[in-house]
């Protein structure tokens, strides 16, 4: 399944589409906090997290996951916003909690 | 031999709107470089750690960055309060980054042991009072 069809699955939010609709999602990675994102995040993955701020863009294109998700109701904050605009980086929101996102996204993938 | 080319970059303090600015540039060039995905992984990860940590902890400081045929290397200076005990600070999971870094996802302790796991060569010198200066160096091969 590739960003854009994500995007367009129904399922979540669409906070910013991205320009990279085309990647592939390869897998899905969970983790909330930014410095073990940063060593262990997976390229290609859907992020799923909690933390919704610049530094959570920059990690992501940092090390190639392909999309943020964040779950629980967390709204991106508008540095973040700009930031994933700026960088074309897709994010989605959800209301779900992350375990629940990321197991509908692994089903979707797999 | 080619030339080295060096890149420079100034990084403010306490501004975390704009921290990673460096990262991800230098991540740009090496890409158009045509550098290998996984050279670029590791220095942007160890560059990104340091980059944060001088925001967080030394109210900034200069980044500079030299491509030669060989290596990239990241020299981070800062003229920050300095570490009293190196060894500790390079303990994963030890950190003292403040409440509020904390709350944007930081301060895990990971920073430093980050920065030498993804360098070939890391070195640390620090002096409290005086700053911090970080080099680490990503083998092109």
């Amino acid at each position: 399944m590739t960003v854009g069809e994500l995007c367009d699955s129904g399922k979540f939010k669409v906070i910013n589409r991205g320009d990279d609709t085309d990647r592939q999602i390869g897998a899905v990675f969970c983790c909330d906090l930014l410095s073990i994102a940063m060593s262990r995040g997976i390229e290609d993955a859907a992020w799923v997290t909690v933390m919704g701020n610049i530094n959570t863009v920059a990690v992501m294109a940092l090390t190639d996951m392909a999309l943020i998700v964040l779950a629980e109701g967390v709204q991106m904050d508008a540095p973040g916003l700009a930031k994933a605009q700026e960088e074309g980086s897709c994010v989605l929101a959800s209301e779900k909690p992350i375990f629940d996102i990321a197991l509908e996204i692994h089903e979707l993938i797999s | 031999m080619s030339d080295s080319i060096e890149l420079v970059y100034e990084v403010s303090g306490d501004d975390f709107t704009r921290a990673g600015e460096a990262s991800s540039d230098v991540k740009k060039k090496l890409k158009l470089m045509g550098v290998h995905h996984d050279i670029i992984r590791k220095v942007s990860i160890a560059m990104y750690e340091g980059e944060i940590n001088m925001v967080i902890h030394a109210n900034g400081g200069t980044i500079t960055v030299v491509v030669s045929d060989t290596d990239v290397t990241m020299v981070l200076a800062d003229t920050g309060p300095g570490i009293p005990d190196i060894e500790k600070a390079m303990t994963a999971g030890y950190s003292t980054a403040p409440e509020n870094v904390r709350n944007l996802g930081f301060g895990a302790g990971m920073g430093l042991p980050n920065m030498k796991k993804y360098s070939d060569e890391f070195n640390i010198e620090s002096t409290v009072g005086v700053g911090t200066t970080v080099t680490m160096k990503v083998y092109l091969q």
